[in-house]
Order: C-alpha cells, then structure tokens, then sequence
C-alpha cells in the first residue's frame, strides 16, 4: 500500500514534495506555494503553513520563527467573483 | 460606507463578551459571526466548566453560550450579523466581508479581533483516509449534531481536549481504543485522566502515530514509542485496530486579519504560534486594533471570556464611554491573573513573558 503523508490538505501536496522542493533551493513559504500551490486552497494553509514551516526549519537547521512568514492578504478565503462584481 | 463605532470579528466566547461590555458602556457595536449560530466553541461544550463562580464555573459551555446570546439580543446597542465572514482589513480601517451572499463594507472606529483558534494537523502516513478528524469536528458532531464518528477510536493528544472528547466519546458508547500524547507527560487535568484510566482506557505517553491504514476509510493506526529526542524506537510499534484516528494534537491562532491589518507579530509556541504583540488592555500595536480570546493566545474559554470583557472596556474607554472604567478593568485584569494563578496557567505566563519581552512600550 501506498503510503502518502499529506502536509497540504487542500491541494494534496505531500511531505515528499515539500522536502523534494526545499532540497531544490526553496527557502520560504511563499516560494513552495508559488510553484506547488501548497496553501493555496480552501484554508488558505491554515493546516500546512506550519508544517511547511516545519520542514524548513528543520532543512535549514534554524528555528521555526526564523522562517519567513508568507504575505497575508484578502480576501482571507476563497469567494466568488460574482461576489466582488455584485458588492459595495 | 457603513460607518460603527466598534466592530467586534468573531461570535465565540470572546467575541460575544467584549461586544457586551462594549455595548453596555454605551458602543455602538456591530458583531460579526461566520457559522449561522452565535456561541463559538462553547455550544459543543457539554461538560461543565472549571474555574471560578465569576467565570460560570459549574455550567456548561452550550448553557453560558446561550445566557450570553440572550444578554447580546436585549441590547439595542449591538448588532449582530451571522453567517458573515470578514475578509479583509485595510490600511485605511477598512473592513470587507462576506454575508447574506453579499460583499459588505464597513467603517468601525475600533476593531477588536476575537476570530479563535484552527486546530492543528500531522503528517503521517495515510493522513488523508477518511475516518481521521480533529477533535473539533468530533465534538461538532456529537455534541452539536447527536452523530458518532465510529465505533473504536484512537485519540491522538492527552491534552485537555483529547481527554474531554476521549470522555464524551465514551458517554456515547464509543469506544476508545487508547489515548497517545508525545509528550512523557499527560498535558490535561488529571482528574479527567485518571477517571478515563479507571474506565480501562489506556493513556499512552511519549508515543507517536506512525501510519494509519485501510482500503477506503481507517481500518487502523500503528503507534509506537519515542525516545527522548522524540524519535520513534523500533520494535516498539503497536497495532491498533480503529476506525477512527482523532487529533487533538493543538491549536493555533487564527491570526491572518491581524497580519493584514499590520500587527507586530512573535511566534510564542506557548499561545500555539504566531500572535500579535499588544498591550496589556489587548490593544495590537496597530492603534484601535484590539485582539482577545484564542485568536491572541490559545488558552481556555473562561480566559478567553475575561479577555472579552478586558478589549470591551478598553475599547469602551477609548470612545470615551463609561462610568467606573479603572475599576471595572481592574477587576477584570484581577480575575485573569487569577485565572492564571494555578499550576495550569504557568504556560500562559511565560508566554506572556515572551510577548512582553520587549517592554510594554505599546501601552497607548
């Protein structure tokens, strides 16, 4: 049997990728989100921003407050277009 | 633009407490709740709650829950809009949110944050096979809906909330299989330990989950030891045939609003994670930003409630509303270090330690 550790829920990336990606050069959060998605669905990383932080921490032998935080920015969840377009 | 005196983001314990002490000083206050019901946390709460007399120790969550909702829906000051999530705050003051299928905008003079907390997730093998939740969704389920998960579950996580749902689990003729914790030590009250102990449930300490397994949903969960460096120790693994693997492995501040809004921020690992720096009364270092409850620091409901009470006077008094301010926050501030005084608030002190650290040189 196949055995998956999922980091991000959302957008199914697992911990072997994160760690595939970090031993490519990645340094941050926002880096491993711009090219896996990670963070990037329903939750908006509420799950995984840690853990990646985690594994960076852990990669780059520093604590986990050392790792750069993403940029926050609304809308704080996935909404729909027609939202915006219909709204003040 | 709708304009408000104080927006309060978060219907919970918190949320509904400082809307109150806000409103009765005279506030115009709008609160904000995304689910469709006020209470927050507190209506899966069925157990009653520890603590002091002052802080509704005694009565159960879901029964404060409604006394507070009561006292908000008799106050003309206060206006309540559920099923409304807030989506952003801007440089300006400016908050956005969704509700009643809408996109909303509103101007309040004071923003206190009281958005809670998310549960925390793990990385193990086959973490994505149905029949694994958070304690949460447990409780939701059981307590909010009358539904049970499974029929045998392992809880992962010793803490209060793993063996408060490991109990209510139990009461509802679920069995639980055994408790795990990483920790050596169990991190809840004991009381509620040794009378789940006494039940034949068995509190496995320094252990881990390595892997669940199953076909289509959990069919089981191996475990095994840690050593003191917190690595797993071969050939102590133990098979555990579950259909449900429930976390409870902690929380962490949901603090994305005040990232957005400019709050200095620390990672405290004592509040669960990043939480905004602010002042004693609960003021962020963004000016008319206040934060209470979880969303500051994970702690318990009955802080979070002071909590309320401490941002709804402070910011009361900001507007320059009330009569005996000093002493009402005084005493406020009085029954939360009280609340910390036991042995299980040591954590929440030396996190505040930390977040103050630098001085409290925010103090407005």
């Amino acid at each position: 049997m196949d055995k998956e550790i999922f980091v991000c829920r959302c957008e199914d990336i697992t911990l072997t990728q994160i760690k595939e990606l970090i031993s490519q050069g990645h340094r941050t959060i926002d880096e491993i989100k711009r090219v896996s998605r990670a963070g990037m669905g329903p939750c908006q990383g509420r799950t995984c921003r840690m853990l990646i932080a985690q594994e960076l921490a852990k990669a780059y032998g520093v604590n986990v407050e050392e790792v750069l935080m993403p940029s926050f920015r609304p809308p704080v969840k996935p909404i729909k277009l027609g939202l915006l377009a219909g709204g003040e | 633009m709708r304009e408000t005196e104080v927006l309060v983001v978060g219907g919970g314990p918190a949320g509904m407490v400082a809307a109150i002490e806000a409103a009765e000083r005279g506030a115009k206050v709008v609160l904000t709740e995304r689910d469709d019901r006020l209470g927050g946390q507190l209506i899966k709460q069925t157990h009653k709650f520890f603590g002091s007399q002052k802080q509704y120790a005694g009565s159960r969550g879901i029964d404060i829950s409604k006394l507070l909702e009561e006292k908000l829906s008799n106050n003309p000051n206060i206006e309540i809009l559920t099923e409304t999530t807030v989506l952003g705050i801007y440089e300006d003051g400016v908050v956005t949110m969704e509700g009643a299928n809408k996109h909303l905008k509103l101007k309040p003079k004071r923003t206190i944050l009281a958005t809670g907390a998310s549960e925390k997730f793990l990385p193990f093998a086959n973490n994505d096979l149905p029949g694994i939740y958070g304690a949460g969704a447990v409780q939701t389920l059981m307590n909010v809906y009358g539904v049970t998960p499974g029929q045998r579950v392992l809880m992962v996580g010793a803490g209060n909330i793993g063996l408060i749902v490991s109990y209510q689990l139990m009461q509802s003729g679920v069995e639980v299989a055994a408790i795990i914790d990483a920790a050596p030590k169990i991190g809840g009250y004991l009381v509620h330990a040794s009378k789940i102990r006494r039940a034949g449930v068995p509190i496995f300490t320094s252990h881990t989950i390595l892997n669940a397994y199953g076909q289509e949903f959990v069919e089981g969960a191996i475990v095994a030891s840690l050593d003191d460096k917190w690595q797993p120790i071969l050939g102590t693994e133990k098979d555990l045939a579950v259909d449900v693997i429930c976390l409870a492995v902690g929380l962490s501040p949901l603090t994305e609003l005040c990232w957005q809004a400019g709050c200095e921020m620390k990672y405290i690992p004592e509040f669960g994670g990043y939480v905004p720096r602010k002042n004693e009364f609960l003021e962020t270092t963004v000016p008319g930003v206040y934060v209470c409850g979880d969303a500051g620091g994970v702690e318990e409901a009955s802080a979070a409630m002071v909590e309320g009470r401490v941002a709804g006077i402070s910011v009361a008094a900001s507007l320059g509303f009330g009569l005996n301010i000093v002493q009402d926050l005084e005493a406020a501030l009085k029954d939360l270090d009280q609340l910390r005084s036991g042995p299980a608030g040591e954590k929440i002190l030396k996190g505040l330690e930390k977040l103050f650290a630098r001085g409290k040189q925010h103090v407005s």
